[in-house]
């Protein structure tokens, strides 16, 4: 297929960039989305032009380095995945389509389409762990009978993989989605309790620091996370950090 | 809800739920005595003057609520200025229609509709009551012959189809808020549950549609029966 690409083109942080036009011909429906791109840096690179820079690493939907808001939403129309396993089939021979970085204060253009997410590291180095002993000594996980259900959950939220897709697409630009999922992978486990309470206040206090938005309940987070992350952990979240702030001293 | 150093995003949404949740419940108990005004003047009458002169309610209840009103007012503008800080650069293609509702985004929209309502609310009901009560000093609340002027004075305010228009439409931006705001405050507080959630969500649907409805009957009962 054949397509028009409207990508967004900035130099570096400093550049005021814009959007620019570009024709790609002979798509396969079978290529990733960000194949796609490939073949038009590949096409940019021969006639001496520069690449468009776009973050990736895995490629296979586990790394959360791939991003982009594709036609106004955040790795693209699918559901359910992200950027790099974004198909080609989901367009049409002749379609327009508009490529954008996922835009945040909290997440500065560095080039074209990638953008800083270093704010989510400093989010996660204010708590998202657990102090433990590795020097030998560690007691077997199992002995710690956990019930199935919790240990499920936690596991549903630990499959976060920081891509920043619920940031891009919220209205607010609010990273709850993100850290209510880091919050509550912890919380659901005796091992997180320890340090429950510091860990909800700290993280809270990094993402408000980093210049995120509040959360409206809008929802848009959980229908574009393509890990399909939960609006109960933005519920546990709140009251982990509510009970935490009344009870800690 | 602070950690010493002001307020936090969780603290301020906390907060905002708390305010809604208080305006949820005063809504209920205004609209019950309103319809009164329909079942029965005389009820409608007498409990208008109990709320209008009881010590309580007059200097306990009503500067809570007027600070609550106000608050929730303050606070949304806050909230609303710091999301949009927080994208200062927007999408050239943008489809927020993709993965949220209407009401859902648009809070600050139907709120501030609803506070203009509200300010046309103050210049009809509730000065005129101060006026009366408070600079007249005349706490008995009966009219020239000697019967109560609540009933009356609300009959007359719904003679004029203008403003029957305009209460109607305020109560539809009200429903508007509240289709998003009533499951959206249980969520704030921290409140999402597998097992009581929908049932949450599904009251949030009937109160946000009948207590409006509630309103816009009232208004449009005595528009249509007045006595020309
Ligand atoms: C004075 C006019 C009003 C304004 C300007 C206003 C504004 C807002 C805004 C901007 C929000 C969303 C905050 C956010 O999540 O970012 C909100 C939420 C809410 N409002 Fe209002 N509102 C008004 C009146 C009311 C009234 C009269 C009621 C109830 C009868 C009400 C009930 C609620 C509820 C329950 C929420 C949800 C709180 C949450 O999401 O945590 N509001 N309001
Ligand atoms: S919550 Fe979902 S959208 Fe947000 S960073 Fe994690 S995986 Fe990405
Ligand atoms: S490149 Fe790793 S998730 Fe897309």
């Amino acid at each position: 297929m054949n397509l028009t690409l409207k990508i967004w083109r900035q130099k570096d942080s400093n550049d005021t960039g814009k959007m620019v036009s570009y024709n790609v011909t002979d798509i396969s429906d079978h290529m990733s989305f960000l194949e796609m791109l490939d073949v038009l840096n590949e096409q940019l690179v021969n006639s001496g032009d520069a690449p468009v820079a776009f973050d990736h690493d895995c490629r296979e939907g586990i790394c959360g380095m791939c991003s982009l808001q594709i036609n106004g939403e955040a790795h693209g129309p699918d559901r359910g995945v992200t950027t790099c396993q974004l198909h080609m089939r989901m367009f049409k021979d002749g379609d327009t389509i508009t490529i954008e970085p996922f835009r945040a204060k909290a997440f500065p253009v560095i080039k074209d389409l990638v953008v800083d997410r270093s704010a989510f590291d400093r989010i996660q180095q204010a708590g998202g762990y657990i102090s433990v002993n590795t020097s030998g000594n560690t007691q077997d996980a199992n002995s710690i009978p956990i019930p199935k259900a919790d240990a499920d959950e936690a596991m549903d939220a630990a499959t976060c993989i920081g891509c920043g897709a619920c940031v891009a697409t919220c209205k607010n630009a609010s990273a709850m989605l993100f850290v209510g999922a880091k919050v509550s992978q912890y919380a659901l486990l005796p091992q997180g309790r320890v340090e429950a309470k510091e860990r909800v206040m700290n993280m809270v206090n990094q993402m408000d620091k980093e210049g995120f938005g509040n959360c409206t309940n809008t929802g848009a987070c959980e229908v574009e996370c393509p890990k399909g992350i939960s609006l109960t952990t933005i519920a546990r979240m709140n009251r982990e950090y509510l009970s935490a702030s009344v009870t800690k001293d | 809800m602070s950690t010493g150093k002001g307020m936090t995003s969780v603290g301020r949404k906390v907060l905002m739920a708390l305010s809604g949740f208080f305006l949820l419940i005063f809504l209920l108990q205004h609209s019950a005595i309103n319809f009164l005004s329909v079942i029965s003047p005389d009820m409608f009458n007498e409990v208008s003057h109990f709320m209008g002169t009881n010590p309580v309610v007059q200097f306990a209840l009503q500067p809570v609520l007027a600070f609550g009103v106000f608050f929730h007012l303050i606070m949304g503008i806050v909230l609303e200025m710091q999301n949009r800080n927080a994208r200062p650069i927007k999408y050239v293609d943008n489809r927020p229609g993709a993965n949220a509702s209407w009401m859902s985004r648009n809070m600050i929209i139907t709120g501030i509709m609803v506070m203009l309502f509200l300010a046309i609310h103050f210049y009809d009901f509730w000065l005129p009551e101060l006026n009366v009560k408070f600079i007249k000093g005349d706490m008995t609340g009966l009219n020239t012959e000697g019967q109560y002027r609540y009933y009356e004075e609300l009959r007359h305010k719904f003679v004029d189809p203008i403003r029957v228009v305009l209460y109607v439409l305020s109560f539809v931006f009200l429903s508007l808020h509240l289709l998003h705001g009533f499951q959206s405050a249980f969520q704030s507080v921290g409140f999402n549950h597998n097992k009581y959630t929908p049932t949450i969500k599904k009251l949030g649907n009937i109160y946000a549609i009948l207590i409006p409805f509630v309103f816009i009957f009232i208004a449009v009962y005595h528009f249509i029966t007045k006595t020309a």
